[in-house]
């Protein structure tokens, strides 16, 4: 009941990831502003939440019955984080857009409000400096879809506060969510080790040393794992990781994070996964 | 509640039809009324969400609360006595 009237989210950007945040948050009763720069995106966005909030509720990862948290769509910033107790960034995975989004949004805030970024890679400490308050600054990576898992990881930079990272512990409880907490650094934890072994298993692929179907049954079949890397991948989107794995060329010099040739070609032909209906996989149907 | 008198297993019957015919031309394979849906692959429990706007236009039902659960779309059966249940007619 308190979480309610204490947590009020702005959600920056419409794309996947801030849908679906979105829905969590609203799902769990917490209110919230959806902003995106288009009107029709926005419009769209709002068909978007109510059709995962069902989905959630179907599959019994959020609650059926309860009070559900206001969504309002908004197309300026400043219209939508004013009133914010939290703002979560989550526009594309581009380095300049989210420095200029975080600035123009530091400046609407109140002190103290933290500033929760959905940054894939990009260091958390580089993000803050762009900000009036670097303090309130922390990474909050929510993974896809935000509305099913229920972990996810929490980045403290070198300048954020504790206060600010005790309200966002506060916030991710209210949404029913366990952040596990770590430093900073390009990719963090899961981004540096997983968008490497998609590059690499995507790499494969384009040597022909094996199918995606059988890099994949791999991972799966003996290893355990819940989907393979290109599976995972697809459901990110390959733009994203495209974007991502650049970001952790640019930061580490590591060549292993330039995107391979396969991968590079995917993203030009539009092929970005279960958004768009195919990637290293096709989508759609019924299963 | 039991669709014991004529009337309601005729509409029965209906629904019964009307949600196989669906789901084989939507998974290419026959479906027969007592086989878990989840189970045994032919859909994934994402396409469930589907079934729920299937249901909803062909019947004029509305699924919400307590009645959006898996279990309710797992067979044709449970989801003919859920549009039963719910008091909806074949609309096609």
């Amino acid at each position: 009941m308190g979480a309610d009237a204490q947590h009020r989210l702005a959600v920056l950007g419409a794309g996947t990831m801030g849908t679906g945040i979105a829905t969590l948050a609203v799902g769990r009763g917490v209110p919230v502003t959806l902003v995106d720069v288009d009107e029709g995106i926005v419009v769209e966005a709002r068909t978007t939440v109510a059709r995962q909030l069902r989905l959630a509720r179907l599959l019994g990862v959020l609650p059926r019955e309860g009070v559900e948290g206001e969504l309002i769509t908004a197309v300026r910033l400043a219209d939508a984080v004013g009133v914010a107790t939290a703002v979560v960034e989550s526009v594309t995975e581009q380095t300049q857009l989210k420095l200029d989004v975080l600035s123009e949004v530091s400046g609407l805030v109140s002190p103290g409000t933290p500033l929760l970024s959905n940054t894939s890679a990009i260091p958390i400490d580089e993000l803050a400096g762009a900000t009036a308050r670097p303090q309130d600054v922390l990474g909050v990576h929510f993974m896809n879809p935000p509305y099913m898992i229920t972990t996810l990881e929490v980045i403290r930079g070198p300048r954020t506060s504790e206060a600010a990272l005790d309200k966002t512990m506060s916030l991710l409880d209210a949404l029913g969510r366990t952040g596990v907490v770590v430093g900073d650094g390009p990719g963090f934890v899961i981004n540096r080790v997983l968008q490497r072994m998609i590059n690499e298993a995507a790499r494969i692929v384009q040597d022909g040393i094996a199918t995606p179907e059988a890099v994949d049954a791999l991972f799966t079949g003996c290893l355990g794992h819940h989907s393979g890397p290109l599976a995972t991948a697809d459901l990110i989107g390959l733009d994203n990781v495209a974007d991502s794995l650049r970001v952790l060329l640019d930061r580490t010099g590591d060549e292993g994070y330039l995107p391979c040739d396969l991968l590079v070609e995917k993203v030009r032909a539009g092929e970005w996964g279960v958004k768009t209906g195919r990637g290293f996989f096709e989508h759609g149907g019924t299963r | 509640m039991t669709a014991s008198t004529p009337a309601l297993q005729e509409r029965g019957e209906a629904v019964r039809r009307n949600l196989m015919s669906f789901l084989e031309r939507r998974t290419k394979h026959p479906v027969a009324a007592d086989v878990d849906l989840f189970a045994t692959g032919l859909v994934s429990s994402l396409f469930a969400l589907e079934l729920v706007i299937h249901l909803e236009q062909s019947f004029g039902v509305t699924v919400a609360g307590t009645d959006l659960t898996l279990d309710n779309f797992r067979t044709v059966d449970a989801m003919t006595a859920l549009v039963l249940r719910l008091g909806g007619d074949d609309r096609e």
